[in-house]
């Protein structure tokens, strides 16, 4: 039997544990809602601010010079250029080592160190990247150039699409190999038209988020494709980008250039918002 | 099908298989060839630094274009000042979330309150930025520094961290923002292996008339120990690594003369940013390529560090189950 001390020392004790047990979690909850008050107001000032500078001229002029009207035109197509032209060029080499990670060469000491690395140049810093562009694209040349800045963005699309390409081909079932080979099909067939087709929605949302990635990326566009006031299409010249007028806009002092850089911010955040849901919506249907 | 496509398929069939196989492997030997041609070229081109100073460059503070004289001292600083600030508050934060979403949240909610958090990682940081100098840094300004400035101003060595003008830009506002930006990482892994503990566990510890708090501090902390450390170590090199929020904020400001939290300073990536594209050829720009191999290797370290954590973690799961 217990002595009334010992209950009342074990409510007590019950009624601390509880207590501690509350605390945690109400910290929790504060957390989940300090998380969520950044996102919403982030979110909010992009859109209340972006909006009020978004102007049909916004997507038709040139950058203006200080206190001047002018919108984003040049810079918008030129990040649409350079987007579009790293996709195409990082996404092959980033499907083709995910395949080899995933069909050819599972467990060997060199596609252990090969995800290793692929892991760390996942989350290098990317300004990293841009010096490295530098050196070897923009100072032999002795110019800045579109070239150089599709050359750094298609660099950070390799990792992504080398993760990603790899998981979605380890889903596919060995059955459904293992079926294609008893045909008497050769491999690279078996890989381009079983297993990379089964994963086919899943290589495809890598590619989405690593174009994601790279609409906002500004800082290994700085030093490589730089910027430039005018319109242009060659690849051997310096090159506007969103990301990058942004930047010079935003330090600025003048009133007209801030207002511009809202505007693209909203437009950055908006696409860069769209292809990530859109990417988990093509996941979640699968 | 006729005979003699399937006949020509049969011969082709080798000769497309080497060549698919071989482009494979090239594609990975790229991906490995970049890595070390990314140190490689850093080296070569921050050669002239590296022989004038060695290692005696990291603990020099004096960085003047003008005379010529480069230390990393005063950047490494604001690196280490402001990625500390961000674990300080991201990691209890990213706990807080985990715990949320593996053990409070009812199902319906889990997963849009899941993906909102993961969604924080995917807005561009040039937008953390502007909106960090522009709207974040004099709301600070106004009703953080301003009243801790008032209370701590006299204290002794306290009163130190908050001198200086109070105007929103420095390192403190550099420290929150990074903290907003690497909660989704660590908040993610946290999530993903606090769900790899084995729910027998759990239960057995509820059953056991345990808490839910018992149950996360006592049960699943443990089995999950090197996993959470392994997620920090990702939110820090993320931290140390972020360019475009921290060159908006910190003040760029290459001077280290006081303590305080609230004084515009400059870390690596952000002098990076703004110095490299105008600085002369010779040793400036080699000071800078330095200090660019310097934020390399750091990260390398720590994410090699995370990575191998992690990986001991799921490892150890392996033999247990």
């Amino acid at each position: 039997m217990m002595t009334p001390e010992e209950r009342a020392s074990r409510s007590a004790k019950f009624a601390q544990r509880n207590v501690i047990n509350r605390v945690a979690t109400l910290l929790a909850l504060s957390a989940m809602v300090f998380g969520l008050f950044w996102l919403f107001w982030i979110l909010w000032e992009t859109v209340r601010l972006g909006v009020g500078g978004l102007t049909l001229s916004t997507l038709t002029q040139m950058t203006p010079g200080p206190n001047d009207e002018g919108g984003l035109a040049n810079a918008i197509y030129g990040s649409v250029l350079m987007v579009t032209l790293a996709t195409f060029i990082g996404t092959p080499v980033g499907v083709l080592a995910g395949i080899y990670l995933a069909e050819y060469d599972r467990k060997s000491w060199f596609a252990n160190l090969t995800r290793f690395v692929n892991d760390i140049l996942l989350s290098a810093p990317s300004i990293v990247i841009g010096l490295f562009v530098y050196s070897i694209a923009v100072h032999p040349l002795h110019t800045f150039s579109a070239f150089a800045g599709v050359l750094a963005l298609s660099l950070i699309v390799i990792p992504v699409v080398i993760r990603t390409t790899e998981n979605m081909l380890q889903l596919v079932p060995d059955g459904l190999r293992e079926a294609a080979y008893a045909l008497g099909t050769p491999k690279w067939k078996v890989i381009l038209r079983i297993t990379l087709t089964a994963a086919r929605t899943g290589v495809i949302t890598g590619v989405l988020l690593a174009v994601a990635r790279i609409s906002g990326e500004t800082a290994p566009l700085l030093f490589t494709a730089l910027s430039n006031q005018f319109w242009t299409s060659s690849l051997g010249q310096p090159m506007a980008s969103l990301p990058v007028t942004i930047f010079k806009f935003a330090m600025s002092p003048y009133e007209n250039w801030q207002k511009l850089a809202w505007a693209g911010v909203f437009l950055i955040t908006l696409a860069v918002l769209a292809l990530n849901i859109l990417a988990r919506v093509l996941t979640r249907a699968k | 099908m006729t005979t003699s496509s399937s006949g020509q398929r049969a011969h082709s069939g080798p000769l497309a298989d080497t060549i698919f196989g071989i482009a494979a492997k090239g594609a990975a030997v790229v991906t490995l060839g970049l890595l070390l041609a990314i140190l490689g070229s850093l080296t070569i081109s921050a050669w002239p630094a590296i022989t004038k100073y060695g290692l005696s460059f990291l603990v020099r503070s004096s960085w003047d274009p003008v005379q010529e004289e480069f230390g990393g001292l005063v950047m490494i600083y604001g690196t280490v000042a402001t990625s500390v600030i961000a674990l300080v508050i991201a990691v209890p934060v990213s706990f807080g979330i985990a715990l949320f979403l593996t053990e409070l949240s009812p199902a319906w909610l889990k997963r849009p309150m899941g993906t909102a958090i993961e969604l924080l990682a995917a807005i561009p940081s040039i937008v953390y930025g502007m909106w960090g100098l522009l709207i974040f840094g004099p709301v600070l300004a106004k009703y953080v520094q301003e009243p801790l400035q008032a209370v701590f101003s006299g204290v002794p060595y306290l009163g130190a961290f908050v001198s200086g003008p109070p105007v929103g830009i420095g390192i403190l506002s550099a420290g929150i923002i990074l903290a907003i930006m690497i909660i989704p990482f660590i908040s993610a892994v946290m999530r993903d292996v606090f769900e790899v503990t084995p729910p027998m566990l759990k239960e057995s510890a509820y059953g056991l008339g345990a808490t839910t708090w018992e149950v996360v501090y006592k049960v699943v902390l443990p089995f999950t120990k090197t996993g959470v450390i392994g997620g920090i170590m990702l939110g820090l090199g993320r931290a140390i690594g972020e360019t475009m929020a921290v060159t908006f904020v910190i003040g760029n400001f290459n001077q280290l003369d006081s303590l305080s939290l609230f004084q515009s300073a400059n870390s690596i990536t952000s002098a990076l940013a703004n110095e490299f594209a105008e600085a002369g050829e010779g040793l400036h720009q080699a000071s800078l390529m330095y200090l660019g191999l310097v934020l390399f290797f750091i990260t390398f370290v720590i994410l090699s560090l995370s990575k191998l954590l992690l990986a001991r973690l799921r490892k150890g799961e392996g033999a247990k189950s």
